[in-house]
């Protein structure tokens, strides 16, 4: 701690600044001002307990009708009143670990070009133009998608992927090409959680010490075998704690999936066809959702939502914080 | 191998480049006077704006800022202050999962919060959602630019007597305004492009309000439901839409660079 302690004014020395009360040392300010401030403070964690405890009781209409059955029934029947998210978690886990499998190698390797072959000039402005990517908003990124993106996916790629490569022959590329499906999505959602996985991974890469680097190089290591072998290995951790933080960013997406994921209840192995995630159900739905039931069971999803990214996140954070990054407690 | 990954950098910067230049081949040519100052016109009538929304977005980012730069500033005062305590490290942890918090959960919450007990959808309930979204990021900024203040000219100002609280207030936080500033219009610039969490609490309106009580449109929200739509004259709106949005959030984030650049000696910010 670096504040400097002040001893309390004796009676008759001298006296308190101007417009200062002093309480046995310490100010009447002073005293507020702490209060303020760790009540400010404490008011994060209450905001967390709160925000769980209002999405839980919205959820909780359906939770008690469905129970655990919830998360494994494929029926979302709003007339009968059945509900069952899992083709939604089903959907949420696939783009998600989709969009990871696009967006980690990349990322790694901006990473890594910034971080080790970039020439001093061009590291700044690049980094920034790859954090950019995380400043567009959502919905802007699913407008471009639906004009775009789509259309490349329905008349270029999916063909390619279809037939040139053969790959319409197996269960994942099997299907009428839409253009709106589960790879859609998983692209759109690699482009937007790339700069997250970017960041940290520059940052853990560079906060790996010299002496690991000279190390190597000093055995004989050749620049890439010292990154590979010396430098990556060491951020390890911190690197894994980026992914997962992109993970955890992934699934709560929900404008630019809702746009692109065409938005069907349905558990299927084809990447081209149309599927659904937690937070795209709750986007599309909930306008039409006339029962109390069908409205809490959309809540539900979004519980499900906030107790999976919790975790996650919380994961992620801890992993990041354990490597000797900028020491933060 | 530098190849390799000088490519991926290369391939890591096309989607920006992509979206810029689609957003500005399909939104320039609609943005025009009438586009800020015009009432959306019936579907099938040409012409129309977006006036509603834009204002809707300033009174939902007002509402926003209101909530979440006091609790933002105070806390991040009290986590660079408090550096080591046990409370500070729990507070600067849930700090940064509250960040990684779906926007749709948000909306969620203030649904559940502000527009079921009163049974209609209102402007408050968005800024409020959108204000607990703001809280962590302007926490984090706060906290950051607090600590670059020189230990010494704290304890210049202790010395000279000054009480420890008018330090904090007068000096501390002084000198790392402009850095707070810009972190904090960088936070607004965020969260005024947030669609999910008004989907259920703003909930969007066609017609003119600026009561907080009251359905309220904005500028995400309505792209959303033109890009949906399926009138060209509403997908043409929401391009010249989209492309206000991006250029205030780009503006913001680059000015916010040029701030701060300056305070961290380090490469790769």
């Amino acid at each position: 701690m670096t504040e400097v302690a002040l001893p309390a004014p004796e009676p008759g020395e001298s006296s308190p600044p101007e417009g200062a009360a002093t309480l046995g040392g310490r100010s009447a300010g002073d005293i507020v001002y702490r209060t303020l401030t760790t009540a400010f403070a404490v008011a994060i964690p209450v905001l967390l307990g709160f925000i769980t405890f209002e999405v839980v009781a919205a959820a909780w209409p359906a939770l008690r009708v469905f129970g655990f059955g919830f998360l494994t029934s494929s029926v979302w029947d709003p007339v009968r009143n059945q509900f069952g998210a899992a083709p939604m978690i089903y959907g949420t886990i696939v783009s998600s670990i989709l969009a990871l499998v696009l967006a980690a190698p990349l990322a790694l390797g901006v990473a890594i070009f910034l971080s080790e072959f970039c020439p001093r000039w061009l590291r700044r402005p690049l980094a920034f133009f790859v954090d950019l990517l995380a400043a567009i908003p959502s919905v802007v990124y699913g407008l471009w998608g639906i004009f775009f993106l789509l259309p490349l996916l329905r008349e270029k790629v999916m063909p390619f992927l279809a037939t040139t490569l053969g790959l319409g022959n197996t269960p994942f590329f099997s299907g009428p090409a839409y253009g709106n499906s589960m790879l859609a999505a998983a692209v759109i959602l690699a482009i937007m959680i790339l700069p997250y996985i970017s960041a940290v991974a520059r940052e853990v890469l560079m906060a790996v010490p010299r002496s690991q680097r000279e190390a190597a190089l000093a055995m004989g290591a050749t620049k890439w075998e010292m990154i590979r072998d010396a430098v990556v290995p060491y951020a390890r951790t911190g690197i894994l704690g980026g992914v997962i933080l992109g993970l955890g960013r992934a699934l709560g997406e929900t404008m630019a999936v809702t746009m692109l994921i065409g938005n069907r209840h349905e558990i299927s192995a084809s990447l081209f066809a149309p599927g659904y995630t937690l937070a795209s159900v709750i986007a599309n739905e909930f306008a039409e959702a006339t029962t109390v039931l069908h409205t809490a069971a959309l809540m539900a999803c979004g519980a499900v939502l906030l107790v999976v990214t919790l975790v996650v996140n919380a994961i992620a954070r801890w992993l990041v914080w354990s490597v000797g990054r900028e020491p933060r407690s | 191998m530098v190849g390799l990954m000088g490519f991926a950098a290369l391939l890591a910067t096309l989607p920006l480049i992509f979206v810029l230049i689609h957003l500005i081949r399909q939104g320039a040519s609609s943005i025009d006077l009438a586009f800020f100052t015009r009432m959306p016109r019936p579907v099938g009538e040409a012409g129309g704006g977006m006036a509603n929304a834009i204002t809707g977005t300033l009174i939902l980012v007002s509402i926003a800022a209101s909530i979440g730069l006091p609790v933002g500033i105070g806390a991040g005062l009290y986590l660079a202050e408090q550096r080591g305590a046990r409370l500070a490290t729990t507070v600067r942890f849930l700090s940064d999962v509250l960040n990684g918090m779906p926007s749709i959960v948000m909306g969620i919450f203030a649904w559940h919060f502000l527009v079921r007990p009163v049974g209609h959808f209102s402007a408050l309930a968005g800024g409020v959602a959108l204000g607990a979204m703001m809280i962590p990021l302007v926490t984090r900024a706060t906290e950051e630019m607090v600590r670059t203040v020189p230990t010494a000219l704290r304890e210049a100002a202790l010395a000279l007597g000054y009480p420890r609280w008018r330090t904090s207030v007068a000096i501390v936080l002084r000198t790392a305004l402009p850095g707070i500033v810009t972190a904090a219009l960088v936070a607004v610039a965020r969260i005024a492009g947030e669609t999910a969490p008004l989907l259920f609490t703003a909930f969007g309106n066609q017609f003119w309000s600026v009561s907080l009580s009251q359905p309220i449109a904005s500028l995400p929200h309505t792209i959303y439901t033109y890009a949906k739509s399926p009138y060209d004259d509403w997908h043409r709106l929401a391009w010249a839409g989209a492309l206000v949005l991006i250029a205030l959030v780009l503006v913001i984030s680059i000015l916010a660079r040029f701030v701060t650049r300056s305070r961290h000696g380090g490469v790769g910010d």
